[in-house]
């Protein structure tokens, strides 16, 4: 059960919102390898986001084991779980991921301002930004300079990709990246990114509730079939 | 600090809510320090109103009467006191001058008071300034009279004019001296007391133009033309009241009570500074509510810019969330919204000094002309900083509110974008 190899093991973990609150999660066991490339589906509102909060160290589960990358979270503060985060974890939303006030290029250097280790693996952020970028198939000063309201969704989720990138963290988490993007839009992100953490042997856990997309990984996970309290999902 | 310069591009990113904001900080803040500064100005203005007098002595009535005549021009007194009291208190040897008036007269509503020469040489307003003369000088004949520098200014008198005193105090007398015109020699500097609403004659040209006259009414069939009355002795039996100086101010309570008991008449001494004071205080509630109504656009001001923070969190949850994702923690969330009100108060407040000092600088020269009121362009007074201090103070008390709601946000919607 305790795989060193694992870098994400969960064991007997529960959560709920609040007190007063049905469970939304009950896991009793979920371990993820090193490099693996994950997909976890589940119906809306099954508690995915749920669970990609308590893997990045946002919420803290009511009882049971989370170990990332060998360190206990539940063992941890709030802040050392922040500071957790910030140095090991890229994460991806569903939309919305750029700060409107921010140039492309200090969109995807933001991580490095809150995480000394991230910023020690890059020497040079803006050129770094650029390849990323560049790898997702945003190149061009052109692209780069505009403002970020005015990038289509596909275009902002790929900034948004080189952004959870930066620093190679060890797992990157994206929570239905793709919703937002039609059906070949959504076949070339996931193509750039899978390459992205390949090239750079991170982590994807990577969730959706669009079954179709589960070919492009290693392996899939119903959340349904692993969670005991899943009974409210519609 | 990357943090601050997220915070900067942030505020920049809304810069018109974030101006609008800073605007109505800024004109709250010059509201509340113009209204104090102006408020101390006129207190101190009208505790100024006359300096240098020890006292003023009158008939027995009260003492804020006594002032509101004697030196507001306000109301009239009771009786008179005669001639020879004031002769005989002038030359107590504590007293250095005196000056003494008569009242009872007006000119198209402005007050007639009958003095000596003396009254232009003693008579002290505003830490110890001096009447002076605008243009011409002292009366020297009998009919002869120098006005304020308001009568001048409203009435547009210029040096020769003629003018005819009525009989009386109300705007529109019945009887009038209109035999016996008088011409103005000089007309005094602008003081902002009410010095400047007065008509200056002689004590003799007041005996002068009620020669004909018994007790209030012109005697009947019974007529002294100006040039007689000219040469007739024109000795007052009676003057309205009379101030001192003294010539140590120490003497001034044993002098007050001498005169309180003087035996030949019932007289009423007053030290111009204490009554003056009694009299603010009674007017001071609506100094307090001039006071009350900025602090309460103070309070208008601030509550605006933390509605606006507020309103704009839900808005920014988004970007909350997103600063959450990169490693942010709750207490970066906290410090952004506090950074920024801190931010927007201590600019606005910097804002609101910056344009009182401009609207002093252009104002000042009307207020000193039109009210004669001198605003000192000076540095802040610890009192003013103290306020200014409360302002940013309670600024950032209240921006606690939607700080500490970002924070409980940022804790409570867990890694998802909340809209
Ligand atoms: N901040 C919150 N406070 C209280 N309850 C919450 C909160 N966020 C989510 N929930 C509840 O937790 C449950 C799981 O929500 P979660 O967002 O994890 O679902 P999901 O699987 O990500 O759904 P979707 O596919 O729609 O994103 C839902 O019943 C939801 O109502
Ligand atoms: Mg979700």
């Amino acid at each position: 059960m305790q795989d060193r190899q694992n870098v994400i093991d969960i064991g007997r973990l529960q959560y709920r919102w609040r007190e007063g609150l049905p469970l939304v999660l009950d896991i009793d066991e979920l371990g993820i390898q090193r490099g693996e490339r994950v997909f976890i589906k589940g119906a809306s509102g099954s508690g995915k986001s749920t669970l990609l909060s308590l893997m990045a160290g946002v919420l803290s589960p009511e009882q049971g084991q989370l170990n990332i990358l060998g360190q206990e979270l539940t063992h941890m503060k709030g802040a050392q779980r922040d500071a957790f985060r910030a140095d090991h974890i890229g994460f991806v939303f569903q939309m919305f991921n750029l700060l409107p006030y921010l140039s492309v290029i200090d969109n995807v250097t933001l991580p490095l301002h809150f995480s000394a280790r991230k910023k020690s693996k890059v020497a040079q952020p803006e050129q770094e930004a650029e390849r990323l970028l560049a790898h997702l198939d945003l190149s061009g000063s052109g692209i780069l300079s505009r403002p970020v309201s005015e990038l289509s969704v596909g275009q902002q989720q790929r900034v948004a990709a080189a952004r959870a990138l930066i620093g190679s963290p060890e797992i990157l988490i994206a929570d239905e990246p793709t919703s937002a993007l039609d059906t070949d839009r959504r076949e070339a992100f996931i193509k750039l990114l899978l390459s992205e953490c390949d090239a750079s042997d991170t982590t994807l856990v990577f969730v959706s509730h669009d079954d179709s997309l589960r070919s492009y990984f290693d392996r899939s996970i119903a959340l349904g079939d692993i969670n005991l309290a899943s009974s409210q999902g519609e | 600090m990357p943090i601050l310069q997220l915070a900067y591009k942030s505020l920049l990113n809304r810069r018109l809510t974030a101006v609008l904001t800073l605007i109505s900080i800024a004109l709250s803040v010059t509201l509340l320090l113009g209204v104090e500064k102006l408020r101390n100005e006129s207190r101190s203005s009208f505790a100024n109103t006359i300096s240098a007098t020890d006292l003023i002595v009158g008939a027995r009535s009260g003492s804020t009467q006594l002032l509101l005549y004697s030196v507001f021009r306000i109301g009239s007194a009771t009786n008179n006191i005669s001639w020879q009291s004031y002769e005989e208190l002038s030359q107590h040897p504590k007293v250095k001058w005196s000056i003494p008036i008569s009242l009872g007269d007006s000119h198209r509503g402005f007050r007639v008071m009958g003095t000596t020469t003396d009254y232009f040489q003693h008579y002290r307003y505003s830490r110890n300034k001096g009447l002076g003369f605008a243009s011409g000088l002292a009366f020297n004949t009998l009919y002869e009279a120098v006005l304020g520098a308001d009568v001048a200014q409203e009435l547009g008198y210029v040096s020769g004019q003629q003018i005819v005193i009525a009989h009386g105090a109300g705007d529109i007398s019945l009887v009038s001296h209109d035999d016996k015109p008088f011409r103005v020699v000089g007309i005094l500097n602008k003081t902002g007391t009410p010095v400047d609403r007065t008509i200056h004659v002689s004590l003799q040209a007041i005996e002068a133009i009620h020669v004909d006259w018994q007790g209030g009414a012109k005697l009947p069939g019974f007529q002294i033309n100006a040039e007689q009355a000219e040469r007739m002795a024109l000795q007052p039996k009676s003057i309205t009241a009379f101030m001192l100086g003294l010539k140590s101010r120490l003497a001034t309570f044993r002098v007050l009570r001498e005169i309180n008991e003087y035996k030949q008449e019932p007289l009423l001494a007053i030290m111009p500074g204490v009554a003056l004071q009694e009299l603010w205080d009674m007017m001071g509630v609506a100094e307090k509510a001039l006071l009350a109504i900025s602090a309460f656009v103070v309070v208008v001001g601030l509550t605006g810019m933390v509605t606006v923070i507020l309103t704009s969190l839900n808005e920014r949850r988004r970007e909350m969330a997103i600063l959450r994702s990169v490693g942010a923690k709750p207490m970066h969330i906290f410090g952004l919204i506090l950074g920024e009100a801190i931010t927007l108060t201590l600019l606005g407040s910097a804002l609101g000094l910056l344009l009182l000092y401009g609207l002093l600088v252009f104002a000042q020269p009307i207020i000193e002309s039109q009210f004669g009121l001198f605003i000192a362009i000076s540095w802040p007074s610890t009192y003013e900083w103290k306020l200014l201090l409360a302002v940013i103070g309670s600024g950032i008390v209240i921006s606690i509110l939607p700080a500490y709601r970002a924070y409980r946000y940022s804790l409570a919607d867990g890694m998802s974008i909340r809209i």
